[in-house]
């Protein structure tokens, strides 16, 4: 029923709107170019290689290939035939011959402990082999734990591509090697508690930004310029400082003989031999992230309040509502976008919060990213890092739809 | 029926200031007679505003007393004062719906649910909104928000409305209509108003009263008619619609009329308003519709100009000329006179009688 419209020169008029707009589009692909570019190769892919590192196990499949295949005949139920012990025989002798025996060694020792002195002193033994003898038998003979079927079986699962396990561990689970999940002994378990805790000190912390961001913001919000200017400054002040030297400042304040402590003391409120603990454990990282955290929920508050009609709530109070009755009615629900904005963006730094717990946390106050930090660098466990990290990772895209589904992405302001 | 009160708001001798170093209103009295249509008219920075606010509780006076309904009102918080208000932006709550906007004021008043719905109904029909309950305020135009902010203010009964340039962000047709409907709103439901402006089109329109403010003080308080007939001053008579000036000495008053000599030298003769003695300096203030062209009656004031420039205006021809030294004198000659051949240059004869010619303050 539309005809065919055409521009004066003849051309369809279809045809030459998208001619004009590809112009228009092409300059503004261009001008997000560099970012988009620099977002997928710095952020992107690191990220889906860290999601993939943590099931793969490709290196570890490579190494032991041949052993691999072999072994999945074998159904663990009773120790393995030759078939599997001679072409392991021979693999790990590749391996010693190219030095990487030693990262077998670590691998295999995820799996079941007791596996990287093993893999060692058999790499050593290796040379004086009878290869024409059982292999079973002078495996057991270098080490008495080849004759624990365990250890075949964990060498069985160490050289599966890729597994599942990390996240089991990430949880404080584990599989047995009859295929069995079941929790850990309750002295190991620790992943749970941090979990816990770190979902715990994420919540807090949001709650106390709000109390003590959504004052101030309002006041931000009604003084004039130059007060609230001066104000600003004050609230970002902490911003511009480093994040290392903010959280060691609250070292010195917190300390058992700091700043804080002194003064208490020599005002007589506490005894000296009682000093407050307010370091080394969940109220020191729960005072620094706080303060740190803060302005996180100050700006969004602020950008909402700004745009806050002063005379809504006179309009309020001329219709009779008391001031109470009219901030309850009428400014609280209006400033509900900061308020999630706010929320949000504190909840998801608190939850994946590093150098504050760390620095002032001590035992009792490092979260799970201190965790994460730990099996990076000490343990070198990067499988279950990885598993960790993407578990937050999860965690806070599941909030951010959450809070799509509530209250809608497009209702964020964030100043 | 109680009779109306003639002092149903009192100001009394009402002093404000913000920064303790200027008076923004000097000592107010002012009384508002109940069902009456008063409106504050000024420039801004005149006081006007903060007199409404005064009056509705948002600030203090400084000195003085004000009094509402035979009781003073200085210390009773504004939701206590049960006065409704328009704001200059509406203020409707954005996250509520017309519906839930209007019935704000009465939930407060924990009126019952029937009720509510009821009078919404009927102030929503007063300003043929009915059917936009359900509607939230960004939905709306803004002549419909505006409805909604009058509805809002009016569905509570209150004795007293307040309106601050309520009119101010609509366009000029939509604000027109609005004008005639709120001064319909007005008659028929009695109620008072204390209406905001610094738009002297819209006071004369609406009021029954116009209260002109400049520099703190009420300059002239009178109905619409008088206001533009008889300014007392020349500030009211160049602030209410236009005015032709001459500035000149009082030679003599004899028996209500002055002479006076402009400072070009001719002499005017015009009713004393603001001259009482001679020697005095004067502004001389005359309306533009007011001047005859080619006048053939006998009047006292008669002179010749010269044309120097010609604005077509529609319904009217705007001839700025050069009379007495003033460049700038406007004559307003209506369409209709199409007889009349205007030309850049030409003379022409002027003339106008001595009662709309006011000789008032210099």
């Amino acid at each position: 029923m539309t005809a065919e419209i055409r521009t004066s020169d003849g051309e369809l008029l279809s045809v030459k709107l998208k001619k004009v707009e590809r112009r228009r589009r092409t300059t503004a692909f261009l001008l997000a170019a560099p970012l988009l570019f620099f977002i997928v190769f710095a952020y992107v892919i690191p990220i889906f290689q860290m999601l993939g590192r943590s099931i793969d196990n490709a290196e570890m499949n490579s190494f032991l290939t041949e052993t691999h295949e072999v072994m999945q005949t074998w159904d663990g139920s009773e120790m393995p035939g030759e078939d599997v012990t001679s072409t392991f025989y021979y693999e790990l002798k590749t391996a010693v011959e190219n030095k990487y025996h030693g990262k077998i060694a670590t691998r295999l020792n995820y799996e079941k402990g007791g596996f990287t002195s093993l893999i060692k002193k058999t790499s050593r033994k290796l040379k004086n082999f009878d290869e024409n003898a059982n292999f079973l038998d002078q495996f057991i003979d270098v080490h008495k734990k080849w004759g624990d079927i365990e250890y075949w079986q964990a060498l069985k699962r160490g050289t599966d591509a890729y597994h599942f396990r990390k996240y089991l561990t990430t949880f404080d689970y584990e599989q047995k090697f009859d295929g069995s999940i079941e929790r850990i002994p309750e002295k190991l378990r620790i992943n749970v508690t941090l979990w816990l805790r770190t979902i715990f000190v994420a919540v807090g912390v949001t709650f106390c930004c709000f109390i003590l961001a959504y004052p101030i913001s309002h006041l931000l919000s009604v003084l004039p310029t130059r007060y609230s200017n001066l104000l600003m400054i004050c609230v970002l002040l902490p911003f511009w400082t480093s994040l290392l030297v903010r959280t060691s400042s609250w070292m010195v304040l917190l300390q058992k003989q700091g700043v804080l402590n002194d003064t208490l003391v020599s005002l007589g409120f506490v005894a000296d031999e009682s000093r407050l603990e307010l370091m080394y454990n969940m109220t020191g990282t729960f005072i620094a992230m706080t303060q740190i955290l803060l302005p996180f929920m100050v700006l969004p508050l602020y950008s909402v309040m700004k745009t806050i009609s002063p005379s809504l709530m006179r309009a309020a109070t001329s219709m009779g509502a008391t001031p109470f009755h009219a901030f309850r009615k009428i400014y609280f629900p209006l400033t509900y976008a900061g308020i999630s904005a706010g929320s949000i963006l504190v909840f998801v730094l608190a939850i994946g919060y590093y150098i504050t717990p760390a620095l002032v946390g001590g035992a009792k106050g490092i979260l799970i990213s201190n965790r994460i930090a730990y099996h990076m660098q000490q343990s070198l466990d990067w499988s279950l890092a990885t598993a960790m990290a993407t578990v937050l990772l999860i965690a806070v895209l599941v909030v951010y739809w959450l809070y799509n589904k509530i209250v809608g992405i497009d209702n964020m302001r964030l100043g | 029926m109680n009779s109306k009160k003639s002092d149903f708001v009192k100001f009394e001798l009402v002093d404000k200031s913000y920064d303790g170093k200027e008076l923004v209103v000097k000592g107010l009295n002012l009384d508002i007679a109940e069902g009456e249509f008063l409106t504050l008219l000024g420039p801004s920075g005149s006081g006007k505003t903060t007199t409404l606010m005064m009056l509705a509780g948002f600030e203090t006076p400084t000195n003085g007393e004000i009094y509402f309904d035979g009781r003073p009102i200085n210390n009773i918080p504004p939701h206590k004062r049960g006065i409704g208000m328009v704001f200059q932006n509406y203020a409707l709550f954005p996250h509520l719906s017309v519906y839930e906007n209007l019935a704000f004021p009465l939930k407060v008043r924990k009126v019952d649910k029937s009720e509510i719905e009821e009078r919404i109904n009927k102030t929503l029909k007063m300003v043929s909104l009915t059917g936009f309950e359900n509607r939230m305020p960004a939905q709306l135009s803004g002549g419909q928000q505006q409805r909604v902010a009058v509805a809002r203010a009016l569905v509570f009964d209150p004795k007293l409305v307040l309106m601050d340039e309520p009119l101010g962000a609509l366009d000029k047709n939509l604000r027109e209509s609005m004008q005639y409907e709120l001064k319909h709103i007005h008659e028929s439901l009695g109620v008072t108003v204390v209406y905001v402006t610094h738009d002297q089109g819209e006071a004369l329109t609406m009021s029954n009263r116009i209260a002109v403010f400049n520099d703190g003080k009420v300059q002239q308080l009178s109905g619409p008619n008088e206001l533009y007939e008889t300014p007392v001053n020349s500030f009211v008579a160049s602030f209410i619609g236009e005015n032709n000036t001459f500035t000149g000495t009082v030679k003599e008053i004899v028996s209500g009329s002055a002479k006076i000599e402009t400072d070009s030298g001719e002499t005017i003769v015009a009713s004393p308003i603001a001259v009482s003695s001679s020697g005095e300096k004067s502004r001389i203030s005359l309306r533009p519709e007011r001047v005859s062209i080619d006048p053939n009656e006998q009047l006292e004031n008669k002179f010749t100009s010269e044309i120097r420039e010609i604005i077509y205006h529609g319904d009217h021809t705007r001839v700025r000329v050069n009379l007495l030294g003033n460049d700038d004198f406007i004559l307003k000659v209506p369409n209709a006179s199409s007889d009349l051949k205007l030309n850049v240059g030409d003379k022409l004869d002027l003339g106008w009688s001595s009662h709309d010619c006011r000789a008032l303050d210099y």
